[in-house]
């Protein structure tokens, strides 16, 4: 078995709010470790807006995006936390201790004494593409990720998309495959333009194909896929391919964090307004994620969440030891914690 | 107000009193039209709130800007008249808009 990373607290999530609980769980000297779907800590606010302005943080008339999470990154600095990226929680159990083990899809192992899950919308995932029947082909002939690049050698490989993802892997698999047709229901790419212009060159000498249009259709049999129905606007064509790779961005999902036994409410994981805990003691949701009668989906309220739930942790991390109240702006003892007393 | 309408994929008609500068996709919202599911609030950072424009009024819409035409690449069946519809802000111009929600969102 991987090492066990140990911890006080494990929070499943890196977006604003998960951040914010490192600050308010770390004045209460609880170590955390944070796990993100994504590549780096942001969530949303990094993934799908990080140059749009948010103007109901307070004090901050307008404040970008990633600005935000930047500014929360230096505000968590002294908490030192740490990190498992491009990680999504698979399993959970509970010890006989009454701490959780976690289990990543990537077999790694977390110990925690609590879980904050503060998911947001959810783990983001690739988006199936609206072609009737996918499913059937999916990880047989249809993937949503390049794992293995040599799963590709010699086949007749269709990518499906316009951003850095589908031209990327247009130019890495060309030399591979015995033929690459990318399609993109328009000329125009949200990708490089240096990858664009490679890709045109390619096509050039006729070393892919390149065609504008929609994937309606998908033939083929026992999840071994044949060719696909291209919509363009000159008509539909079919194209052999026995590899198709969609690149439609990313979605959210609950994930598996919907077989944890949690009480939810339409995909939110229920909790109390006193401690933000779930159905299962010990389990936390803060953010997005969670419901409660009257219940607004603001980083403001998933700060002010967070600091609930702090209280209510350090009880179960530091079972017995009083729990007190102060301020960072006359507590010697928590500017020490933040490094500036 | 600049009256909105919109037909849901399944035929049904919302009509709706929508005031100007507010977005087509949150009177879509607050008027409970199925079918438009917005998720990342109006951002422009899904496409999720994909409607087509009825034929008569795509000249006084008017065209998508690139982020959004980078968007509708996510979008299910996109056709000329697709638009999302947190990028229509509502004006007097546009009173008697029709759009129609597709099959599903992407």
């Amino acid at each position: 078995m991987s090492d066990v990373i140990e911890t006080d607290v494990v929070i499943i999530g890196a977006g604003p709010v998960g951040l914010f609980a490192v600050f308010e769980l770390g004045l209460f000297d609880m170590k955390c470790h944070l796990v993100d779907i994504l590549d780096r800590p942001g969530g949303q606010c990094t993934e799908l807006y990080p140059e749009k302005p948010i103007y109901d943080i307070p004090a901050w008339p307008s404040i970008l995006a990633q600005d935000l999470v930047d500014k929360l990154l230096e505000q968590i600095e002294p908490f030192k936390p740490t990190y498992s990226f491009n990680r999504m929680i698979a399993g959970i159990e509970q010890l006989e201790d009454g701490r959780f083990r976690l289990s990543t899809d990537d077999q790694e192992v977390i110990e925690a004494k609590v879980v904050v899950i503060a998911a947001g919308g959810g783990s983001f995932q690739p988006k199936r593409p609206p072609i009737p029947g996918i499913e059937a082909f999916e990880n047989e002939s249809v993937f949503y990720s390049v794992r293995r690049m040599e799963a590709f050698r010699g086949e007749d490989v269709l990518i499906v998309g316009g951003g850095d993802s589908a031209l990327d892997w247009t130019l890495n698999l060309q030399p591979l495959a015995r033929s690459l047709t990318l399609v993109h229901r328009r000329p125009e790419f949200r990708a490089a333009p240096d990858s664009v212009n490679k890709m045109y060159a390619l096509q050039e000498m006729k070393k892919l194909d390149f065609e504008v249009g929609q994937v309606t259709a998908l033939k083929g049999d026992g999840g071994k896929l044949q060719s696909a129905t291209v919509k363009g606007p000159n008509g539909e064509v079919e194209v052999p391919c026995t590899r198709l790779l969609p690149f439609f961005g990313l979605t959210m999902k609950l994930g598996p964090i919907s077989d944890w036994g949690l009480e939810l409410k339409d995909n939110l994981v229920v909790v109390d307004t006193e401690k933000f805990e779930t159905t299962r003691p010990g389990i936390f949701a803060i953010g997005d994620i969670n419901w409660y009668p009257g219940k607004l989906k603001l980083i403001l309220s998933g700060f002010h969440e967070a600091a609930l739930m702090a209280q209510a942790a350090k009880r179960i991390v530091s079972p017995g030891e009083r729990v007190v109240f102060q301020y960072t702006t006359s507590s010697t003892n928590l500017q020490k914690k933040l490094g500036v007393a | 107000m600049t009256k909105l309408t919109y037909i849901a994929f399944d035929g049904t008609r919302f009509d709706v009193d929508a005031s100007d500068g507010s977005t087509v996709m949150e009177n879509a919202i607050r008027n409970d039209v199925p079918g438009i599911d917005a998720e990342c609030g109006g951002a422009c950072a899904c496409a999720t709130c994909h409607v087509y424009v009825d034929e008569a009024w795509t000249d006084v819409v008017g065209e998508p800007e690139a982020m959004e035409e980078d968007m509708l690449d996510f979008a299910y069946d996109v056709r000329p008249n697709s638009r999302l519809s947190c990028q229509i802000k509502v004006r007097p111009e546009l009173d008697g808009l029709t759009v129609s929600v597709p099959e599903r969102q992407g």
